[in-house]
């Protein structure tokens, strides 16, 4: 017991890895993906997206292998992926049992023809869990720059069409009734979602995007109701969870998702139990 | 009808043209093919007027509030909100939907549905003017005494709270024109007094047109200026004595109906049938 504690807790050579080119890469690109993914979380959890988005994840995936195979860059082939399957999911708009179904379908073929093409794949096997689990020693400085693009397509986006989406995620009947176009901001969002979750997936993997897309925004749900709370209490999240899972990995050497997974696990038990304490399951901003 | 002359008005809203009607509507018609939902639809809507508008589902009640929100075309005829056409995202309009359960998780404060009301469709973040924003929303919410839940999240609200939060949101860009569809359905009748009084008063003060569509006239009959009676294709207009008539709905449903004055309700009986091939459910007209 203390000796898987100390395999899986261990600092040993921290010092040293921290000032490693990749090292100090990986933390660059969680911080950005930490930004863009807190930004997105709560309007996806708003509009009960959850499972379009773990849809999404499983296409950026299979778009990922299809590239390995084919011997292009798994990058693009993971945002191919992740972009179809987000205007997909968009285009189906609000109506969720429709929805839900149509995503689970999607999803099944995807992860499908995934696997088979990894299974092809000739290559090195650490390139084929990459995608699963994810990698931060993948990161190179392409990378970078591709994240800090989509990052700020997506916080350009927001700023531009935040209150017409706030409006068309939480009451599209009466964003309707006021004229907004709230099926092209549908496939919109998906978009963006689609691009963000594409990035995440070589970092965190395809299983774990739900833990920074999804995670954060459901744990600020629980404190707050003040949509701008929400999404600064999600990007916090984020951070913890990315920068966190990092930095804890380092050393020991394990694959970063785990850490991420669990630090932002933690982050949604915490603000249940602060809204326990508050006495209810949702509080007041 | 006429304006009521006496109503005070307010420095913010908006100058309309003295004798112009809230809404007015000209030999309108909505044909979706072969199919014309009605048609010659003549209809002047006075500042501070409320007009009920009734008929069994599929009758194109709802087909008429999308004509005025601007997303519906008119296949003929004319259609004017305060004088302009009408558009999408008209700050002219205001717009009352059926109360719907909300998910109890959704990350919404009460006075966050209010001021989607007021600027949700515009573009941006909506830095500038935010202490103006905030006098607006706190006075809307003041107005349908709304205040103790501004901050509570809206799914977490009662029915009742959250159709006081809809009005609310419906007001506060100070619109000509209230649109209300089926405002009332699944409240108790409490809160179906609450809403109708909050409307009523509201169209009395600053002179507000209401279009209130609804299956059920008695909740309203007390504020009802005008109805205007669709029943396939065929329509009525004039004030409850004239067309809550057993001879004005026979030969608008074609078959017998009889209309019955119980203390200070409407019952219509034999409606119920009527249409009954163009409506799923039957119209629970008591």
């Amino acid at each position: 017991m203390i000796e898987l504690l100390e395999r899986l807790f261990t600092f040993e050579g921290l010092g040293r890895q921290l000032t490693l080119d990749f090292v100090q890469n990986a933390f660059l690109a969680c911080a950005v993906l930490g930004l863009a993914a807190g930004l997105l979380a709560p309007l996806i959890v708003a509009r009960g997206m959850s499972f379009a988005v773990h849809g999404t994840a499983e296409l950026a995936f299979t778009g990922g292998a299809a590239a390995l195979v084919a011997g292009v860059s798994v990058g693009l082939g993971a945002v191919a992926g992740a972009l179809t399957a987000g205007l997909v999911f968009g285009l189906l708009g609000l109506r969720q049992r429709e929805r839900d179904s149509v995503i689970g379908v999607v999803l099944a073929f995807g992860l499908g023809l995934g696997v088979l093409l990894l299974s092809l794949y000739k290559g090195r096997s650490s390139n084929k869990f990459g995608l699963l689990t994810g990698s931060i020693v993948s990161v190179d400085s392409t990378d970078l720059t591709v994240l800090g693009i989509v990052a700020v397509v997506v916080i350009a986006t927001l700023a531009a069409l935040y209150r017409p989406m706030l409006f068309a995620s939480t009451d599209p009947d009466v964003a309707v009734a006021r004229g907004v176009p709230v099926r092209t901001l549908s496939v919109v969002f998906a978009m963006l979602v689609g691009l963000t979750t594409a990035l995440a997936v070589p970092i965190v993997g395809a299983i774990l995007v739900l833990s920074v897309m999804i995670v954060p925004g459901a744990a600020a749900a629980r404190v707050t109701a003040s949509p701008v709370r929400a999404t600064l209490l999600a990007v916090l999240f984020a951070e913890i969870a990315l920068l966190g899972g990092v930095f804890l990995s380092l050393a020991p050497g394990l694959p970063v998702s785990g850490y991420v997974a669990a630090l932002s696990f933690l982050c949604y038990l915490g603000c249940r139990l602060v809204a326990r304490l508050r006495g209810r399951a949702t509080v007041a901003a | 009808m006429t304006a009521h002359p006496s109503a005070p008005s307010r420095a913010t809203r908006p100058v309309r043209p003295a004798g112009t009607p809230a809404i007015q509507l000209r030999g309108a018609q909505v044909r979706f093919g072969e199919r014309t939902l009605w048609d010659g639809l003549d209809l002047d809507v006075a500042p501070g007027e409320f007009v009920a508008v009734l008929g069994p589902n599929g009758s194109g009640k709802t087909t008429l509030v999308r004509v005025l929100l601007g997303l519906q075309q008119l296949s003929a005829g004319e259609v004017r909100i305060a004088g302009a056409a009408p558009r999408r995202g008209s700050p002219m309009i205001g717009y009352v939907p059926q109360q719907k359960a909300l998910e109890r998780d959704l990350p919404l404060r009460g006075r966050d549905l209010v001021g989607l009301g007021l600027d949700g469709h515009r573009f941006g973040l909506g830095l500038s003017g935010r202490a103006a924003r905030r006098a607006r929303v706190d006075a809307a919410l003041a107005a349908v005494g709304g205040t103790p839940y501004a901050n509570a999240p809206v799914g977490q609200l009662s029915g009742g709270e959250q159709q006081r939060l809809r009005v609310a949101q419906a007001l506060v860009g100070d619109p000509a024109v209230l649109l209300c569809d089926e405002p009332l359905i699944s409240l108790d009748l409490a809160h179906q007094r609450t809403v109708t009084d909050l409307i009523d008063a509201r169209r009395r003060t600053a002179d507000t047109a209401v279009l209130f569509v609804t299956h059920e006239i008695n909740p309203v009959l007390p504020l009802v200026d005008r109805v205007l009676y669709l029943v396939e294709g065929r329509f009525r207009v004039g004030p409850p004595s004239e067309v809550m008539t057993s001879e004005v709905l026979s030969e608008l449903y074609r078959t017998e109906v009889d209309v019955l004055r119980v203390r200070d309700r409407i019952v219509v009986v034999g409606a119920e049938h009527a249409g009954a091939h163009c409506h799923p459910e039957p119209e629970p007209l008591p």
